[in-house]
């Protein structure tokens, strides 16, 4: 057929410029990260501090991921099985998160919990609870940028499956409780994973907002993503691309396991 | 709960509820939207209105002046003028990769769908990182962008790359070929079939697309970090403007600067929801 040529073209542009885009760099991190064999890999999993940051990375990423679902599971919900005022303009400020810059994120944290001249700041060190440069900052920062990922894959599978069932659940005497777990969460169940998914390699990886709120303190709240940039600034390469490969590789893991369970979902 | 109010008008509203399939609030499901206003307003709500709230402390002259600052000036003017060129940009190649995934068949498309995906989990300074490794100082191609003004080019190219391909690809593939087909048996060319049927199906998703792309590019830092330099008045963005601000304990001129950051997004947010409102799905 004569529109054979213009079809083998086009795929030729878009496999070329994602291969130049995409996979080539992504490729070659790899490939730095073990330029010199293990070494770097080891020199990092042996610098205490290192792995310091490694851990404080996934735990915050676990609480604000477990922060997000439950928050997005239920907002969910609210917004597609019941009506209340004001339900378009909170739907359309849960996507906020998403386009607003991660320095912009920080900033906005430190304005209201800063320990010095926040809005609740002074008030919550009053009782000793530290929010900005320490832990809770850097968690509040996570939960912010990933927010809306777990509502945006909930929303339209709730939409989709309708409501029939969870009614008829009810009239057959099953009270919220139970209605949600044998109905309700396993028709969402696919829907719900590929949100904390997502939302666990975007808590991985946040950066800028970490880095206003986090005071970038070594071995206390220094994280993954800090510490390849301190390591990259310090000449330090190789650290800096094993740390890199080790967020990279979770990263490409994550979007595997979606796309692996995501046609399940769609066909 | 102020019942006696509530129970006047309640016969009507659940009417109305019952009509569109959706329920009214219970008590259980109001305490949980309170709670979950609650903590929204918390993290999300209150916090950026304290940015607004900073920015005009110092009156309209403070504000003026810290927006109006030259370096400033040159970091808003790089940042949004490289965001649009990289939309414009996404726009094509979004629409196109998005048609090879859609319509085309070949061995290896999968790998392609986790590509496109890659730079949305990447970490961004990772993206960075990996964007330096292949354009960089150390280049194999022998190309070193590194600290131009073409490092914020790719560094935004590279993270805005999902949103046109993702929100055009479910479109296309709900496209009916049949009417394509109609067109052509009654004579019209492949690009007449493009431009009258193809195209203003897809418009709805490449605007959203576009739209999403440009916040993302307008927003962008940590991929600049390693890339770019930062060198004021050359490769400055906005984001590293207002970040050097905050680190001078400069709060008010940060504000002010992150304010107008922030009108552009929520002008993005307005454009999607009227989009959206149009094509009526979410997402």
């Amino acid at each position: 057929m004569a529109k054979r040529p213009g079809r083998y073209a086009l795929r030729l542009v878009v496999v070329g410029y994602l291969f130049l885009l995409v996979a080539w760099p992504v490729y070659l991190v790899g490939k730095n990260a073990f330029a010199d064999g293990m070494e770097n890999i080891n020199g990092i999993l042996e610098d205490p501090d290192i792995v310091h940051a490694l851990v404080l990375t996934v735990q915050v990423a676990i609480i604000a991921v477990i922060i997000n679902t439950v928050f997005g599971v239920g907002i969910s919900m609210l917004l597609v099985r019941y009506q209340f005022p004001g339900k378009r303009l909170l739907s359309a400020l849960l996507d906020m998160p998403l386009s607003v810059s991660p320095i912009v994120v920080g900033l906005a944290l430190v304005l209201v919990y800063g320990g010095r001249t926040g809005w609740f700041g002074p008030a919550l060190e009053g009782i000793g609870f530290q929010v900005i440069f320490s832990t809770p900052g850097i968690v509040m920062a996570t939960v912010f940028v990933a927010l809306p990922l777990v509502i945006r894959e909930v929303v339209p599978v709730l939409e989709e499956i309708g409501d029939e069932q969870e009614q008829a659940a009810r009239s057959l005497g099953a009270n919220a409780v139970q209605t949600f777990r044998r109905i309700t969460l396993p028709a969402i169940k696919w829907g719900v994973i590929y949100g904390v998914v997502l939302s666990l390699a975007r808590s991985l990886g946040e950066f800028g907002a970490v880095k206003v709120v986090s005071g970038n303190v070594l071995g206390e709240t220094r994280t993954a993503t800090l510490v390849v940039e301190e390591k990259y600034l310090n000449f330090d390469k190789g650290g800096a691309y094993a740390t890199a490969f080790l967020l990279a590789l979770v990263a490409v893991a994550a979007i595997i396991i979606v796309s692996v369970i995501r046609p399940k979902e769609d066909r | 709960m102020t019942s006696a109010t509530l129970v006047t008008d309640r016969p009507a509203l659940k009417r109305r509820a019952a009509q569109d399939g959706r329920r009214l609030l219970t008590r259980v499901s109001g305490l949980g939207l309170g709670v979950a206003m609650l903590w929204f307003s918390l993290l999300v709500l209150i916090p950026l209105t304290a940015v607004v709230v900073t920015a005009s402390t110092g009156g309209w002259s403070q504000f003026w002046q810290a927006i109006t600052n030259e370096q400033t000036i040159a970091a808003i003017r790089l940042t949004v003028g490289t965001a649009l060129l990289v939309t414009i940009v996404n726009v094509v190649m979004g629409t196109l990769i998005a048609w090879v995934l859609v319509r085309d068949r070949f061995f290896g498309k999968r790998a392609l769908e986790v590509l496109i995906d890659l730079p949305f989990a990447l970490p961004t300074i990772v993206a960075g990182l990996v964007l330096l490794s292949l354009y960089g100082h150390n280049s194999p191609l022998g190309v070193d962008i590194a600290n131009t003004r073409a490092a914020v080019f790719l560094a935004f190219l590279f993270v805005t790359l999902p949103f046109v391909v993702r929100t055009v690809q479910p479109v296309l593939a709900e496209l009916d070929k049949e009417v394509e087909e109609a067109a052509m048996s009654l004579g019209a060319s492949r690009f007449t079939v493009f431009r009258r049927i193809i195209l203003p199906a897809l418009t709805p998703a490449i605007a959203a697309g576009a739209a999403l792309s440009f916040a993302r590019g307008v927003s962008e830092y940590g991929s600049l970090v390693l890339l770019s330099g930062n060198l004021p008045m050359r490769t400055e963005v906005t984001s590293v403007r207002i970040l050097s601000s905050i680190e001078n304990d400069n709060l008010d001129s940060a504000a002010a600067v992150a304010t107008i950051l922030l009108a552009i997004s929520f002008a993005v947010i307005v454009i999607l929801d009227v989009i959206q409102r149009r094509v009526v799905r979410r997402g």
